[in-house]
């Protein structure tokens, strides 16, 4: 290649990526929904295939089929939840924080954004959500920091520590456990870089549907989050739901609502009918 | 690092455009990374040198540090809490640690499908976490030294044009036995590498002992 054909496929390789970056960070907002209102398609009028709570402090783990959806409700408005998920026919392939940011040309998870794992295709659609007030980057609390921040009162319980009891349960070990996203957590970056809580956004009743986009591996922990200004450990309950999958349209919101979402659809799509 | 008779290159080696490296750096001794021609992203992950478990944790980093970006006094967590390394010098100014690496399968989500079979930063890694008996599970999101990627308060999250000139180094002090990995980045689908990937530096110095 000579110096000039170089120079002209740079040129052309910013001319595609600006026009990327525009669509991304310009169009897409515009097009994404209003948050849901709390108290919106109760779970007393819905099939569930399962409904629980878990307490402030603990785990859960679950398996999800494919069009599931997990329901996560903050009862008391006082929780958080720290969320991995693991394609359960390929461990391997697990959330990747760092690629559904970037992606999607935003830190800001909420309605109609996707979750993707590192090969990717999509892991989760956030169906529903009433907060928009999610964290993807200050991660949770281990046993140390959580002594730091509330006291060495001995058996708080721990985001890490959790996460590898979650995982453990699946028969996976540390080495499986990516960075996490959290909802319930309103985290910005502030101008200066610094990593702010945005108060008085929780809300008792605020909850979030995922639906799971291939059968899964889902592991929770419901713990103060790191920038949670609580100096009191008092983590309420979360209430767990799953709710049957129903069909989805070919116009459906999540799978249609960017280009890099129809394109991260076709590669899970495509992944999904080889599957035996 | 401030006087030169107070320091040892025992290490240096210029890695190729695209290209991966890896190697230890012990405790004490100061790993410097130079963007020989500038705006080029190097993706790098620490693995504590006797239990590979121990990584590189960006979110235990942004944590502990309350902050979106690494530079100088940044301390790099492991994912066990503990400090790897300690940035003591850094003549470009801001560095990301939220983007991740590139790879041949999120191309396709972000560029297009054409994109497939371009070389990407996670089959650098891949290549060269196998070399020490580790695979796809050890590969975690990384830091992304001289890519310059702003994050709004709204969340926006844009790769930008890199802010790094020729020669821009940053430095870091092993605070344990790691071993680094790197992945010159071969990304030309956006600006962190100035669509144009060129070689890095790496040295390694040994400090006199006080």
């Amino acid at each position: 290649m000579t110096i000039t054909d170089n120079e002209a496929q740079i040129a052309e390789n910013r001319r595609r990526y600006e026009a990327l970056k525009a669509a991304g960070t310009g169009q897409a907002p515009k097009a994404m929904p209003a948050p849901t209102t709390i108290g919106a398609a109760p779970l007393s009028e819905r099939e569930t295939l399962l409904r629980e709570t878990v307490p402030g402090g603990w785990y859960a783990n679950y398996r999800l089929a494919a069009g599931e959806r997990l329901r996560l409700t903050n009862i008391e408005g006082t929780a958080a939840v720290a969320l991995l998920a693991w394609n359960a026919g390929d461990t391997s392939e697990r959330i990747n924080h760092a690629d559904s940011i970037k992606i999607q040309w935003t830190a800001a998870l909420a309605k109609g954004r996707l979750i993707f794992s590192d090969m990717g295709r999509v892991l989760l659609s956030i169906v529903e959500d009433t907060s928009a007030g999610h964290d993807v980057l200050a991660g949770g609390l281990n046993a140390a920091a959580t002594a730091r921040k509330f006291g060495a009162e001995p058996g708080l319980r721990n985001t890490r520590d959790n996460m590898v009891l979650a995982a453990g349960k699946f028969g996976l070990g540390p080495r499986d456990i990516p960075p996490l996203v959290s909802f319930f957590a309103p985290v910005e970056v502030r101008e200066d870089g610094t990593l702010a809580w945005r108060e008085g956004t929780r809300r008792a009743g605020d909850f979030v549907e995922l639906r799971a986009e291939m059968d899964l591996l889902v592991a929770i922990s419901n713990c103060p989050h790191p920038l949670d200004p609580a100096t009191v450990y008092e983590p309420g309950p979360v209430e767990v739901a799953i709710l049957p999958a129903a069909s989805t349209g070919p116009e459906d919101f999540c799978r249609t609502a960017t280009p890099e979402a129809v394109r991260g659809f076709e590669n899970t799509d495509a992944y999904r009918r080889a599957l035996p | 690092m401030t006087k030169s008779d107070e320091i040892t290159l025992v290490y240096s080696h210029e890695i190729p455009a695209r290209q991966p490296w890896s190697g230890v750096v012990r405790k004490g001794q100061v790993l410097r990374i130079i963007d020989t021609e500038g705006q080029q992203a190097v993706d790098t992950l620490f693995y504590r040198l006797d239990d590979f478990g121990e990584r590189y944790s960006a979110q235990d980093t942004l944590q502990a540090q309350g902050s979106a970006y690494i530079t100088t006094g940044s301390a790099l967590i492991s994912n066990e809490g503990r400090v790897m390394l300690r940035v003591i010098a850094d003549s470009c100014g801001r560095h990301d640690t939220s983007a991740g690496a590139c790879s041949c399968e999120s191309n396709t989500v972000r560029f297009g499908h054409h994109t497939r079979f371009e070389h990407a930063c996670r089959e650098n890694f891949l290549l060269e976490v196998a070399r020490h008996g580790m695979d796809k599970r050890d590969i975690v999101p990384n830091i992304n030294f001289f890519m310059n990627v702003p994050i709004a308060p709204n969340g926006d999250l844009v790769i930008d044009d890199g802010i790094s000139a020729p020669g821009s180094y940053v430095e870091m002090v092993a605070e344990m036995d790691v071993l680094c990995v790197i992945s010159n980045c071969p990304q030309i689908n956006n600006p962190c590498n100035g669509f144009n990937p060129t070689p890095v530096g790496v040295r390694v110095y040994e400090q006199a002992s006080a």
